[in-house]
């Protein structure tokens, strides 16, 4: 069962429609809200004039600052979450598209219609958008060892340069949307979120009410990519507005505003230096990364996530700094810290390996570290080295010709270009339960999420592996505050989160079936001592004999009980103090792409990709998300990039046409293997996570290959058109 | 609320009675639906024109090809006489959108499509074109996908459609009928320049209908293709964009047409520089000297001064493959 290649159980529901995502909800008597945002990016509200949008039919209220009942800060120990001031509460203008009313009617089509008459007034400021990023204040010092300094001023070949990757946006197809409702007591929200305890907690603090009086449910997601792992202020106006009408109200993000309020990956401008040896030894690495924020957060890309530990160098120093902007807050996005990061480190090794005439892969074989030099403790299961040799097997890689240009097919030249990538290994605290029935099916209960990448499959899997029964016969309830806590969907790290609370739980719920056989009158093995009855196959029998084994089924209706049931909970890994092994997911990736100077039309032909992320559960849906993550990596090199007018500040190419994304027939032929070595030290089956590690190290591989095709070296990412067309 | 007044037309005549300033023509939708949500195009009138009988392929009478305003992108890319006569229009259609909007857009609505200036649609911005005099958020924004020839400073919107390239190189009649009675202009006169006027994108007055876009016999021996550039390799707009119908006889050329997209406010067409080609042998450097004559009065934004030299290599690598020995 585990390793199968099963399809997704929850894939018929979304195929035939049946899935019902946030805005597909309708609940009785509900009101429709559309939000009005800021049309400038700097300065205050002058007058809010609310009059002609409440004349149009069918429009219920207008909320804005003063009226949409009292909203608090959350605590820092709330939870997470990247805008902590609640919408309305304060006059000024931090960013375009900031939310400044909210219209609610009977109908979407007059709520649109009267948001369109909500007139604003601004003292306008002028917004700070720059591009260009200069630390605003002093750097953090990320991670330090040896003397970089002096280390790279004393080696004989060295690499200074500045990299930088653009704010990008989630774009998953779902927009946020938000059903809230309430009952004069507790609210009930369905809200698009990986995380609805997280959010349950951080919404309870913001609207003043205990815990227990919010429930959060999302059943499907239409992907989120982290964009909707915190939540968002249009969560906080639905609560808001359904407490203060005492009726449901439904708010859908527009997709222009899911360029606005709800997060993007910051922009990043790192600076990467690093020395070595003639014979390719790294003698220094110095990473000094910053990143835009938002005028009122503090947030960190975390630009250094992989560099302290994943080569092999005594000097080294990590640094982060911030710098604000006029800008909504950014958000974690997939792989955020490691896969901006990686961009600049891996990209600096490519033109370490060319200053050195070195290959690249020999190059980081050479400086493979016999442990964590950060933390100074051993891998727990790292087999990076296998990822370069075999990625270089299957890709050919020996055929390479170092020489920019050197390599053509059928008029096209070709550049091969590789990068490694790393992505954290942890495991969130988690809850579940499991209940075995008494007509042979099982269900598990989580308050985590599936989130489009097949949680609700690999529940099912982990409850019929330890228990037998078919998969099709487990019921997985998730998404949904009701049931015992369970992980955000976040950091590619559920499917090893939920592997202690699962199986403790299904191991007590077997336990208490295993009990009924021996204990009562028609019990089947009246007298046996319960540690010689062993459950396995869906049935319980002597643990000496296969012969005589009954289906469990059968023993819970003798005993006339309707289900048994088991708890588990499992305290996290992530942030541990002291570790002691370093837990991490490798890979490498190898890259081909095509360049035709004369229509200087680059396209990426094939990638060829080895994962080291622990045991794969499910080979199908571990690839999918690989897959899904390289297209995604194509994106990221060479088109996606949010423009920020100059001017107002506005993100200016705000829908799917002026927003370059990668599409089918922009996706490469991809060569996926799994190493699937388990990963014990992270938990019992050894699986860590797959939702990230894909994306990371893709844009660093394609301007490595772009290179070796063209000649240009693109340290500022996208790698559109203009950056090729004059030649290096 | 923007309300407006929507009717079904049954006949030309219906619709061209209930036309008039401020009504739209709705067929496919897929430019004007979408500017309504975005309160780009707020039309009093709305005329559905999906009954009228405007969608037939065939046989122009004077010979050539009639295509209805109303037939379908998909149907015109695929029509057996496009395919064989005209594959350079089959072609660019191919090239634009994606299937679906192609099921949906047609032939006249794609010659009235919108500019996808990013100001244009965003009703906070300023755009002469949308609001007369309000100004030009493009010049000094982002206009890396915008015109760097026939602009103003009044606006550097560049015409969006591939159709319309393919259309002027083959140098297509539009049929328009109105209340005034019918004309036929020639697609070179049809588009105007921005100049003082932008929101002024067509010589078709208020209340009139395109009916029709007809075609000239094809050349005989004539070779073409339409070579469309961008960032990735499907459902975007061009970069730079050329349509080429050339008449190649041992290795020189007889007729040539040129047209140019994604680098212009209409579909680019220089007589000039067909007529450096017409008569004279076949050589890059000639490609690169008419390349130059098209792209002569260039007006580069910073952010699209790229577009010079890619709109150059579009055209001299199209002139490349149209004049190729097969």
């Amino acid at each position: 069962m585990l390793g199968q290649a099963l399809p997704r159980i929850d894939g018929p529901y979304k195929v035939s429609g049946a899935a019902k995502y946030t805005s597909d909800r309708r609940v009785e008597n509900m009101a429709y809200a559309v939000a009005v945002g800021s049309t400038v990016a700097a300065g205050r509200i002058a007058r809010l004039d609310v009059s002609k949008a409440l004349e149009v039919a069918g429009v219920i209220e207008v909320f804005g600052r003063g009226n949409i009942g009292k909203l608090y800060k959350p605590s820092p120990e709330a939870g997470m979450f990247d805008e902590a001031r609640p919408p309305f509460a304060d006059d000024a203008i931090r960013y375009y598209g900031q939310y400044v009313a909210l219209v609610v009617a009977e109908t979407f089509e007059a709520a649109t219609a009267a948001a369109g008459l909500v007139e604003v007034s601004y003292r306008e400021a002028e917004p700070n958008v720059a591009l260009d990023l200069a630390p605003d204040d002093e750097p953090n010092e990320v991670s330090q060892r040896g003397d970089p300094a002096a280390a790279f001023d004393a080696a004989p070949v060295k690499i200074d340069q500045n990299y930088v990757t653009p704010a990008e946006t989630h774009n998953p197809i779902e927009l946020h949307a938000t059903v809230a409702i309430y009952d004069g007591e507790r609210f009930t929200i369905y809200e698009t979120t990986q995380a609805v305890t997280n959010t349950r907690n951080v919404l309870s603090e913001i609207l003043g009410v205990p815990r227990e009086k919010v429930r959060i449910i999302m059943k499907f997601l239409g992907s989120g990519f982290g964009g909707k792992l915190w939540p968002w202020t249009h969560g906080t106006l639905a609560a808001a507005a359904a407490r203060s009408l005492g009726r449901p109200v439904k708010l859908v993000v527009t997709r222009k505003q899911m360029f606005e309020a709800v997060g993007h990956r910051a922009r990043t401008q790192q600076r990467v230096r690093m020395s070595a040896e003639r014979d390719g030894t790294l003698t220094s690495l110095q990473h000094d990364a910053v990143n835009a924020a938002g005028m009122l957060d503090e947030y960190d890309e975390n630009c250094g996530e992989a560099t302290p530990y994943f080569y092999g160098t005594d000097n080294l120093r990590v640094t982060a700094a911030q710098t604000r902007r006029n800008i909504g807050s950014p958000t974690a996005m997939r792989g955020p810290g490691a896969v901006p990061g990686l961009f600049a480190t891996e990209s600096a090794y490519d033109e370490l390996a060319l200053a050195l005439g070195m290959d690249p892969v020999a190059l980081r074989l050479h400086n493979e570290p016999a442990q964590d030099q950060d933390l100074a403790i051993p891998f727990s299961s790292r087999h990076y080295t296998e990822c370069l040799t075999l990625g270089a097997e299957r890709f050919g890689w020996s055929q390479r010709t170092p020489e920019v240009g050197s390599m053509r097919r059928d008029g096209t030249i070709l550049g091969w270009g590789m990068a490694g990538c790393s992505w954290i290994a942890a495991r969130f605290g988690a809850e579940a339960r499991v209940e075995l029935h008494a007509d042979g099916s099982a269900r598990v209960l989580t308050g985590t999420q599936d989130i489009g990448t097949g949680t609700y499959t690999i529940l099912a899997q982990y409850v019929a592996d330890a228990t037998g029964i078919p998969v099709e016969r487990v019921v997985v309830e998730i998404g949904d505050t009701d049931l015992p806590p369970g992980p955000i969907s976040g950091g590619s790290m559920v499917t090893a989160s939920m592997v202690p609370a699962v199986l403790e739980a299904v191991r007590k719920a077997m336990k208490s079936a295993v009990g009924l056989a021996a204990k009562g009158d028609a019990a089947p093995f009246k007298g046996v001592p319960a540690d010689q009855l062993v459950f396995a196959d869906g049935r319980i029998g002597r643990k000496d004999s296969t012969a005589g084994a009954v289906p469990f089924a059968d023993i819970l209706q003798a005993a006339s009980v309707a289900f048994v049931s088991g708890s588990g909970k499992a305290e996290g890994s992530f942030g541990q103090e002291h570790p002691k092994y370093s837990l991490h997911s490798y890979g490498a990736q190898f890259i081909e792409v095509g360049w035709q100077p004369e229509i200087a039309r680059l396209r990426v032909h094939r990638i060829v990709t080895v994962v080291d992320a622990g045991r794969i559960i499910n080979p199908r849906m571990a690839r999918n998300q690989i897959e899904g993550a390289l297209v995604m990596g194509v994106g990221m090199a060479l088109f996606e990039e949010a423009h920020y007018d100059p001017r107002s500040g506005a993100p200016i190419n705000s829908n799917l046409a002026d927003y370059v994304m990668a599409t089918h027939a922009d996706a490469p032929h991809m060569d996926v293997t799994f190493l699937d070595y388990p990963d014990t030290k992270l938990n019992e089956l050894g699986v860590r996570g797959v939702g990230e590690i894909g994306l990371a190290g893709v844009a660093p591989a394609i301007t490595a290959a772009v290179y070796h095709a063209t000649g240009a070296r693109v340290r500022v990412l996208p790698v559109t058109i203009e950056k090729l067309l004059l030649g290096p | 609320m923007n309300f407006f007044s929507f009717s079904r037309a049954a006949s030309v005549a219906d619709a061209l009675r209930d036309a008039g300033a401020g009504a739209k023509f709705v067929a496919g939708g897929t430019t004007l639906v979408d500017l309504m949500k975005l309160d780009v195009e707020t039309p009093a009138v709305v005329i559905d024109i999906n009954r009228l009988p405007l969608a037939e392929v065939g046989p122009a009478p004077e010979g050539g090809l009639r295509i209805g305003a109303l037939a379908r992108n998909s149907d015109v890319a695929h029509h057996p006489a496009v395919v064989r006569d005209y594959p350079v229009l089959a072609e660019a259609l191919l090239s634009g959108a994606s299937a679906q909007l192609r099921n949906m857009a047609t032939t006249g609505g794609n010659l009235v499509q919108r500019t996808r200036c990013v100001y244009f649609r965003d009703t906070a911005s300023a755009c002469n074109k949308r609001v007369p005099g309000s100004g030009c958020a493009a010049i000094g924004g982002y206009n890396r996908n915008l015109a760097i020839v026939g602009t103003s400073e009044h606006c550097i919107a560049s015409h969006p459609s591939d159709q319309n390239v393919a259309l002027t190189a083959l140098e297509a009649t539009v049929q328009i009928t109105g209340a005034r009675g019918d004309r036929s202009v020639p697609i070179g006169e049809f588009y105007l320049l921005p100049g003082d006027t932008p929101e002024r994108e067509t010589v078709l007055e208020p209340g009139e209908m395109i009916t029709s876009v007809t075609l000239p016999p094809p050349a005989p021996g004539a070779r073409s293709t339409y070579l469309k550039l961008r960032d990735r390799a499907s459902y975007e707009f061009a970069l730079a964009s050329a349509a080429v119908v050339a008449t190649v006889t041992n290795g020189t050329l007889e007729r040539v047409r040129i047209a140019m997209g994604g680098i212009g406010t209409k579909p680019w067409r220089n007589r000039d520089a067909e007529l450096a080609l017409e008569g004279k042998r076949v050589s890059a450097e000639r490609f690169a000297a008419a390349a130059q004559i098209i792209l002569s009065g260039v007006k580069p934004q910073p952010g699209n001064a790229f577009k010079v030299e890619l709109g150059k290599r579009c055209l001299v690598h199209a002139l490349k493959l149209v004049t190729a020995e097969a």
